[in-house]
């Protein structure tokens, strides 16, 4: 669904991503894990069209997408729910939502309509606090609603940037088991994530990604399995390194 | 023919578009963990000016340096492990008790994927859940047998670990008694279990073999008859080695016309080992693996020393895996014989230290009867000074097979010949005599 050859970008003359490469197949959740300024956040903002490629091709669905504008990429199918939420704190929960379908805006109303009940039933609670305003939500809901308005624009692929940051754990939970209840519905999740061990949790691959490098790469279980990446990203072993 | 049964169908059938994407991905990671982890590599890169940054695609492998026999050996044991021996599982490593012999670490994860290659090997042969398979390989340091195992439980069969076991008897009981179905060893191994059934006056068709899976060595299509014809099995070849894996780099499917490779696993390259360019599709040359997804002990574009040829045309069995022909030769002088690789100069070297010089010496290698037979002819040395003993030339004579036997884990016969009869070998040319059927 999603094919990435080696992608360069960055920021100024600051070069994030150093020639990756790595696929999403249909109906997967793939998990990209690596530290702080690993170039995770800049490679989704790549995919989705806010950062410019230098060099390298991304392909969603057999079609180029790199150079696109980012409306273009969520017209495709391809959507971003941005670290951080960025949720219009001043509109309420549903005009945040119906924004989400501004790529649609053009098509059929009652679309819209369908997809808002669907997300409402996803997260009851946005439906509870339909007319408040966004800025006025828990963190979790917040996530929840910044979630609800990347599916609102119907996307075959929906990448998650740190959804559990800065989120209660139990809501968390509750996040990763809505990615889970995602995939189920048929759609494809490119998920980054701080906490390694919930997103190796959830996911069926992942990418371990160092200074703008895939390192590693494998399904869920060999990188759970992998002492480096445990050692590194999952928080075991520390008393036994005598290294 | 039926689409034969493939053990893991998703992998073994990728389109090649898809399997591109795949090698490319798990390439550059695992050059990317190389040039972090392993010295060796960093070093190489570096020396060759490799921007890795600029790999951008599977054929830009071949600006990278290769890895030689010789490089591991220089790493003896550890130096070529990419994870801290803390993270390795098993431990395997070639025979060379004479020369240095090279050390293979496999981590948690390398087991696992070797299980499934190995699981894919079978699967591809025809073993089923309902197979009895006897492994009479040995279980050791030698990569096969452990390899096959694994692969055999995960399968579903029932697994035999019958290793080689000396006693013949006890081999052809066993397989009588347990109603073996599967065979899998060295070619000639099953060669003197077909002696053995003469010997016991056992009929094949009293066992319950139908399958064979043989490696190790040469299955020339001379003894692939006599095997199948006297076991009353259909006989499959495979190709491994241990530097790479073990058993699992690749095998026949039941189309039996050429190897497949592991494709997600390995790339594969065929080089001239003169000028060590790539050759054309479908030409002879050097076999060249690179893998890429092993973690404690990835190898980058190592020269295996085994001639053979691509065959990129896709196979009725459904696989897209690339088949590699039957290795027809090597490039460098080692002999292969019963699974055991060594070389020329480990001969002399145990030679040497019996007799206390270098001795002019032959390799004389052999079938007779489907088993493969090494001579090794001395020349009597002036140095030697009980000529006319014949008590303390037969002590010698033992002597040197026995270390033979240990070094090499080969049953050599050692003869004796005239003086000056060998010394004009001495260049290196005719010292080995193979005449065994390719």
């Amino acid at each position: 669904m999603l094919k990435i050859l080696n992608l360069e970008a960055g920021y100024g003359p600051l070069r994030v991503l150093k020639g990756i490469s790595l696929h999403v197949n249909p109906g997967e959740i793939v998990a990209l894990i690596g530290a702080n300024g690993a170039g995770k956040t800049t490679l989704l903002k790549t995919i989705a069209g806010i950062l410019k490629a230098r060099s390298g091709a991304i392909e969603f669905d057999k079609r180029q997408i790199d150079g696109k504008p980012p409306q273009k990429v969520v017209e495709l199918g391809c959507s971003l729910v941005p670290e951080g939420r960025h949720v219009f704190s001043t509109l309420s929960v549903r005009e945040n939502l119906i924004l989400g379908a501004f790529a649609r805006r053009h098509r059929d109303n009652g679309a819209v309509v369908t997809e808002l009940e669907q997300v409402y039933k996803l997260f009851p609670i946005l439906k509870e606090r339909e007319s408040q305003l966004a800025g006025t939500l828990s963190g979790g809901q917040q996530q929840m609603l910044a979630i609800g308005r990347a599916l609102m624009s119907k996307p075959r692929l929906l990448m998650m940037d740190e959804p559990s940051l800065g989120v209660a754990p139990l809501i968390a939970k509750d996040i990763f088991q809505t990615v889970v209840r995602l995939k189920e519905t048929g759609l494809t999740v490119l998920l980054v994530e701080q906490n390694a061990r919930a997103a190796l949790a959830v996911a069926d691959r992942g990418y371990v990604i160092e200074t703008g490098q895939v390192v590693l790469e494998g399904t869920a279980r060999e990188l759970c399995d992998n002492p480096e990446v445990q050692r590194a990203y999952l928080g075991k072993e520390y008393k036994t390194i005598d290294e | 023919m039926d689409r034969a049964a493939l053990y893991n169908a998703r992998s073994e059938t990728m389109p090649r578009d898809e399997l591109e994407q795949l090698q490319i991905e798990r390439l550059q990671s695992t050059l990317n963990r190389v040039y972090r982890n392993v010295a060796f590599y960093r070093t190489a890169f570096d020396a060759h000016q490799v921007n890795l940054e600029r790999l951008k695609q599977v054929s830009a492998l071949r600006e990278l340096p290769f890895t030689t026999r010789e490089d591991l050996r220089k790493s003896y044991p550890y130096d070529m492990f990419a994870v801290p021996l803390h993270d390795i599982a098993r431990i395997h490593s070639t025979s060379g008790t004479t020369g240095v012999p090279i050390v293979v670490g496999y981590t948690r994860n390398d087991l696992r994927a070797w299980t499934e290659c190995t699981a894919r090997l079978l699967v591809a042969a025809g073993v089923a859940p309902h197979d009895v398979v006897q492994i009479a390989l040995n279980y050791s340091l030698f990569a096969g047998g452990f390899g096959i195992h694994q692969g055999a439980e995960q399968v579903g069969a029932t697994v035999i670990p019958a290793s080689l076991t000396t006693n013949l008897e006890k081999q052809i009981a066993i397989m009588r008694d347990f109603k073996a179905t599967v065979l899998i060893s060295t070619p000639s191994h099953g060669v003197n279990i077909v002696a053995g059934l003469e010997q016991m006056q056992i009929h094949p068709e009293r066992l319950h073999l139908r399958l064979g899976l043989f490696g190790g060595e040469r299955l020339s299509d001379s003894l692939r008859h006599q095997l199948e014809e006297q076991l009353r099995i259909t006989s499959i070849d495979t190709y491994g080695l241990t530097e790479i894996m073990g058993p699992g780099v690749a095998g026949e499917c039941q189309v039996r016309d050429g190897f497949h490779i592991n494709e997600d696993h390995f790339i594969v390259e065929v080089i001239d080992p003169r000028t060590l360019e790539p050759v054309a599709v479908g030409e002879e040359g050097e076999l060249v693996l690179t893998t890429i997804t092993k973690e404690g002990f990835p190898l980058i574009r190592y020269r295996t020393g085994d001639i053979t040829q691509l065959n990129p045309e896709p196979c009725p069995c459904g696989r897209t895996f690339v088949r590699m022909a039957r290795i027809t030769g090597r490039t460098d002088d080692q002999i292969l014989f019963r699974g055991v690789g060594f070389f020329p100069s480990q001969v002399e070297e145990i030679l040497a230290g019996v007799e206390g010089t270098s001795p002019y010496y032959q390799i004389i290698l052999e079938q007779k009867g489907g088993i493969d037979t090494i001579e090794i002819r001395v020349e009597v040395s002036d140095k030697m000074p009980f000529l006319d003993e014949v008590k303390a030339l037969e002590a010698l004579r033992v002597e040197m097979a026995k270390r033979i036997k240990t070094a090499l884990d080969v049953e050599a016969k050692v003869a004796f010949v005239e003086p000056r009869s060998l010394r004009q070998l001495a260049g290196g040319k005719g010292r080995v005599v193979d005449s065994r059927p390719r």
